[in-house]
């Protein structure tokens, strides 16, 4: 039988400025079948999304919805025509109930009086065709659920809105094993009713379980396609597979990695646990994983953000347990965020007082302004000369500098307190390749002064190339630990549970 | 670690909900002091029907101002704007009035009109201008005002005896006020909870971006829920005039309904940033702060103390919730 797909992206182009989110990339579903859409954070899967259901416009190619050309300007036209997006952050009304939710904005009236009654016994019937949906009650307000069940809601509207084609981007990232079967189970369920179904994720696991053909995008382009299921490593490594580029600096000797700064022995939390590892001065230690394996919450442990609760932390051989940030600073511990705009910097205030922001907190109230017991004005210039900060003037807005100088701004500031741990987290996101490098040479150069640096980032080749070990998060624990000169894939193998079924 | 959920389905059996039940809790906490206090200082005559009807009967004008208001917030928007609007809404009537009976129609028609076209310009300086609710109904506030004093500094106009049986006539042996204060209380319950417009008015309020997607248009949401409120607030204006006899430029300043009628709100647990609450937490807000007010006469507080403990009240009521339902949460 050949039938004609139900969906089809024809040579999708889409540039924005600066970067090529997505060259002549296309796609297709049938009918009844799952189509797994794989790739690394970046590689343009959210993008291809964003176009398919209106909430961008492509610059170039078509897309066409059962053999006909469609262009959506709006979510809603998408949602119309038949195709469901279930985004990772649902887009439901916390305090409405079930029913109300799956039939916001078309509910079912009489004579103008909401028929509840109906609604409810709809709702019920889409609920009992799958598995996970019997529990839920149609008229429980949607906040008393769990993720999982608030998901099961998400599908549920599809159905009612009877689409023929569903989106799912990333539907496990918060789910436990046993609410993965269950969804997993639903997906089937629907596939079987004749439901396109594209299926976004990172997890080899659930591509192998659930996928009928997979697309591999890495830079915006295909890398891969397979039309009957390969193994799990092809598609690894069509995900993983091009050149380290030579812009990393050189690895620590042995003879640079010097005494332990900091220890963690079994440390847990709401979503972390059983986290041991140390850090040496002069080493830089790379931690990797998928989103929502618990990097950014052990970064948070660790900084006394979201504190650990259960196991000790030894800090240049003391045992502390530090319970916010400020404690973390005055120990010895320097955090560079993730996302600099909104963690990061007081965007409308002057790099200098940006820089000098952490060293003004701790110093008395009474210092001064312009010097503390840390570092003074002269001192904090003198830092941002040598980290090559590039502004017309130091009291210039630091919102105005590009990221590569706003993040070492931010490096500035962290160094004025003489830390002893640095942790990065995605410390070369959104910045250009030239000064991805220097950014590189400035951890380096860090390390060899003797501070330890943690880098948490979703970049696999800086990992690699950057860190001098590597540690693998999964599931909220570290799942395993490379020496410097590790294989992407390895580390994308660990990264996704793989490991156990292929190495 | 939960076995109970294997074997037995969840279905039908809701958790107590305690951000549904709190408003009564404190009005019920506010009745049984209101009748503690009565008995205590021996004044048991306040313990009757009458006198009851004649506490609710005061905040009349605030309550109706609340249930509009509660449109509003409902929305995740605000209006500062009532407050002038009354005074406006009662002298223009009393204005054109002027003590003849043939003009009661028009008055009031006139006066619904300006309600009307005040909400339409906050729902569209709001929602076209991109203007913050509270800034964009303070300036309107400003406008009211000014325009008012500009023509009239004291009481305007008469209204004849035919319009004041709004405040002073009654209907089955009770206040006319107070039953058309429960019956407008009754269609904006069904408006909210039976009608597809007042569920859009929640979804609007409880997330913008869903409700978008979902195909609702959130301008005319917004729009339409200031006309509401404007609309509610010239009908209390209209009380006022009827209770006074008259309309003055000031009313609705000095009655503070413009912060009173949202502090009603928020103690009946219609949360500010939009999208969860109803009428009867309204109507029981507005009870408690009448029930608050009576005790203290009651018990003859002094009146500059009374007002510290109203304050002291609102932010208990408020902390009470916030507390308390993120306990439930957790």
């Amino acid at each position: 039988m050949k039938q004609k797909p139900v969906i089809e992206m024809q040579n999708i182009g889409k540039g924005f400025p600066g970067v090529v989110a997505l060259n002549a990339v296309s796609i297709e579903c049938y009918s009844g079948e799952i189509h797994a859409l794989v790739g690394e954070n970046g590689a343009g899967k959210s993008t291809l999304i964003k176009i398919l259901s209106g909430v961008i416009q492509p610059d170039s190619g078509r897309i066409t919805l059962d053999g006909e050309a469609v262009s959506f300007k709006h979510p809603l036209e998408s949602l119309n025509a038949g195709i469901s997006v279930i985004y990772q952050e649902f887009s439901l009304l916390p305090d409405r109930s079930v029913a109300q939710n799956i039939f916001l904005g078309r509910e079912l009236t009489h004579r103008g009086i909401l028929q509840n009654a109906q609604m409810n016994a709809q709702t019920r019937k889409i609920l009992d065709m799958f598995v996970g949906g019997k529990k839920i009650d149609p008229e429980t307000p949607l906040s008393s659920l769990d993720v999982a069940s608030q998901q099961m809601v998400e599908i549920a509207k599809a159905i009612s809105l009877n689409s023929k084609v569903l989106v799912m981007d990333e539907p496990t990232a918060a789910l436990n094993e046993a609410e993965c079967q269950e969804l997993f189970e639903s997906v089937e369920m629907l596939r079987d009713r004749g439901t396109a179904i594209i299926y976004i994720t990172h997890r080899m696991r659930e591509v192998t379980r659930l996928a009928d053909k997979v697309t591999v995008l890495k830079d915006g382009e295909i890398a891969a396609r397979f039309n009957s299921m390969p193994a799990p490593e092809d598609i690894v490594r069509a995900m993983v597979g091009r050149d380290i580029t030579q812009f990393y600096a050189p690895f620590a000797s042995p003879e640079e990695i010097s005494q332990q700064v900091l220890c963690v022995k079994g440390g847990a939390n709401a979503s972390i646990h059983n986290i041991n590892f140390s850090l040496h001065a002069g080493e830089i230690l790379g931690i990797a994983g998928i989103q929502g394996a618990g990097r950014n919450a052990l970064a948070m442990a660790i900084f006394g953000h979201i504190p650990f609760t259960q196991g000790e932390v030894t800090l240049l051989g003391n045992k502390v347990h530090l319970t916010n940030p400020r404690q973390a600073i005055a120990a010895g511990i320097g955090l560079l965020p993730g996302d600099r705009k909104s963690e990061g910097l007081t965007l409308k205030q002057s790099i200098r007082d940006n820089a000098m922001l952490s060293s003004r907190a701790l110093a008395g109230i009474f210092s001064s302004h312009k010097a503390n017991k840390y570092i003074d004005l002269a001192g904090i210039d003198l830092l941002l000369d040598k980290m090559e900060v590039k502004a017309p003037s130091y009291d210039y807005e630091i919102q105005n500098l590009s990221g590569g100088n706003q993040q070492k701004a931010i490096v500035a500031r962290a160094l004025s307190l003489n830390p002893k741990v640095l942790i990065f987290i995605e410390p070369t996101r959104g910045i250009d390749v030239n000064t991805k490098a220097s950014i590189y040479q400035l951890m380096r150069d860090l390390a060899r002064k003797g501070t330890g640096i943690i880098m948490i980032s979703s970049d696999l080749p800086e990992v690699v190339g950057v860190s001098d070990r590597v540690l693998v998060m999964h599931e909220g624990t570290i799942a395993a630990e490379f020496s410097s000169g590790a294989q992407e894939a390895d580390i994308m193998l660990a990264a996704t549970g793989e490991m156990g079924a292929v190495a | 670690m939960n076995t109970i959920s294997l074997d037995k389905p969840l279905i039908k059996r809701r958790p107590f909900s305690f951000e549904k039940w709190a408003p009564a809790l404190l009005l019920l906490t506010a009745i049984i002091l209101y009748v503690v206090a009565c008995i205590v200082t021996g004044q048991t005559q306040y313990l009757t029907l009458d006198n009851l009807l004649a506490v609710v009967g005061r905040s009349i004008a605030l309550g109706i101002t609340a249930i509009g208001q509660t449109f509003a917030i409902l929305v995740a928007s605000i209006d500062l704007s009532v407050a002038s609007l009354i005074s406006a809404s009662a002298v223009l009537s009393s204005v054109v009035m002027n003590g003849n009976p043939d003009m009661v129609v028009p008055a009031i028609v006139l006066a619904l009109i300006l309600g009307a076209v005040v909400g339409l310009l906050n729902g569209l300086v709001i929602t076209q201008l991109k203007v913050n609710p509270l800034i964009a109904t303070l300036g309107m506030s400003l406008i009211i005002q000014g325009v008012l004093s500009a023509f009239v500094s004291n009481f305007a106009g008469s209204v004849p005896e035919e319009f004041q049986f709004f405040a002073y006539g009654s209907v089955f042996g009770l206040p006319f006020g107070t039953v058309f204060f429960f019956g407008l209380a009754f269609l904006a319950f069904f408006i909210l909870r039976y009608t597809r417009f007042g569920s859009q008015i929640y979804a609007v309020g409880g997330n913008p971006d869903a409700a978008r997607f979902a195909g609702i248009s959130t301008t005319k949401m917004i729009v339409s829920a200031h006309i509401i409120c404007s609309i509610c607030a010239v009908i209390a204006g209209l009380y006022l005039a009827s209770r006074l006899r008259s309309g003055a430029p000031w009313i609705g300043s000095d009655g503070l309904y413009d912060l009173e009628s949202i502090a009603v709100v928020v103690i009946g647990g219609t949360i500010l940033a939009g999208g969860r609450g109803g009428i009867w937490g309204t109507v029981a807000g507005m009870l408690i702060f009448s029930l608050v007010d009576s005790f203290f006469n009651i018990i003859e507080i002094d009146a500059f103390v009374k007002q510290v403990l109203r304050g002291v009240i609102i932010v208990a009521a408020v902390a009470f919730y916030s507390v308390k339902s993120r306990r439930a949460v957790a």
